[in-house]
């Protein structure tokens, strides 16, 4: 599914200022390691996302690297403060070049 | 919180005894809806993470199949330009309590039919559409996206009239010792549940999670899929993805877990 790969954000509609938030994401993803072998007896490609970021208002909060050894279909959960309102983008990276985006608002009071 | 120590307690001094058959399978432990009478959900028998992991369902990555399916729900396919949603309207209405109700019997087949087949018939016959391959991406969602309208409801099939022949076939296929180990399913599911092969903690097999995430496969897959792993498993061969003798063993086994509730998409290990 590395074509077509969907990705899923939840990011609390709302906050506090200054309150340390939770952010849960999941991708579709094959994660194809580039170790296993195929039928034919020949080694599949590699074929991951090798990076993922999430930012703030333009400015990066999260940014984590992806290696073989991730899952397929990858979860990444983390925390992040907040301090304003503003929009979370988000951004995986592909061995293939290929991004996968999506972002999410959140209102601060 | 006292309860918890006492069956630490319990368990390690069933295992010190050398007690090994019913110490896992304590009753002490209260698993509520996931627990009706003697049998117990495969849900009781995963790790907490793996319990958190399906609970979640953000982290529980079968969702995104789930996803897949609701979109195809009202995608229109085939000559007839024609979407479930066309016929069916709302699936949260009109596929609830579906899953409870599968494997049925079919007045023109003559046999029993399951879920991925009755998705099947309806996009060849109504849609004119092709096939879904079983298990291709679609039809994994599809089928999650349809049993899941009955997420907590208890499994009910039925298993008279019309059904009883095929029941009874299902139920011999169970006992039924095959393959190079000479296993049926009750050795592992029956007599040992509770117990571990090798590093594996074996469940009672239970289908009511079905299509499940499992994490060896890093996808969701069918019960039939299950299946020919379980009868690779003994060194069987295994048998086609909707054969009869699938089929009508699916029916048996979502009466022998009757009253589970339905809790598609499940996470297993």
């Amino acid at each position: 599914m590395a074509k077509d790969a969907k990705p899923r954000v939840r990011v609390p509609a709302n906050a506090k200022k200054g309150e340390v938030v939770e952010i849960k994401t999941l991708i579709s993803h094959v994660m194809e390691s580039g170790r296993r072998k195929g039928r034919d007896g020949k080694l599949i490609p590699r074929s991951i996302i090798n990076n993922f970021e999430c930012s703030f208002n333009g400015k990066k909060v999260f940014e984590s690297v992806w290696h073989p050894a991730i899952s397929a279909n990858p979860y990444m959960a983390f925390h992040v403060r907040v301090d304003e309102s503003g929009e979370f983008k988000f951004k995986w990276n592909d061995d293939d070049g290929s991004v996968y985006e999506a972002s999410s608002k959140i209102a601060v009071s | 919180m006292i309860n918890k120590k006492c069956t630490i307690t319990a368990l390690t001094i069933g295992l010190m005894m050398g007690v090994t058959a019913g110490a896992a399978k304590a009753k002490s432990e209260k698993w509520g809806a996931y627990e009706v009478e003697d049998r117990r959900s495969g849900y009781t028998y995963m790790t907490d993470e793996t319990r958190i992991m399906q609970d979640d369902m953000l982290q529980n990555p079968a969702t995104l199949w789930l996803d897949r399916g609701e979109g195809l729900w009202t995608k229109a396919d085939g000559e007839g330009k024609k979407s479930c949603a066309n016929c069916h309207n709302d699936a949260k209405t009109a596929m609830k309590g579906v899953a409870t109700k599968y494997p049925v019997y079919n007045e023109k087949l003559g046999k029993m039919e399951n879920i991925e087949q009755r998705i099947n018939r309806c996009r060849t016959e109504n849609m004119k559409a092709k096939e879904w391959k079983w298990e291709s991406d679609d039809m994994l969602g599809m089928t999650i996206y349809v049993k899941h309208q009955s997420l907590g409801m208890p499994m009910n099939v039925s298993i008279d009239d019309k059904a009883i022949p095929f029941f009874e076939k299902g139920k011999a296929f169970y006992f039924e010792r095959r393959g190079q180990l000479d296993m049926a399913c009750k050795h592992c599911h029956e007599d040992n549940a509770g117990n571990r092969a090798r590093a594996n903690m074996l469940s009672e097999g239970q289908g009511n999670g079905f299509p499940t995430y499992r994490l060896k496969w890093q996808k969701p897959g069918s019960l039939h899929r299950r299946f020919r792993g379980c009868n690779n498993e003994i060194r069987a061969t295994p048998l086609g993805y909707g054969s009869d003798e699938y089929v009508n063993l699916e029916l048996y086994m979502m009466w022998r877990g009757r009253g589970l509730p339905v809790e598609t998409p499940a996470v297993r290990n």
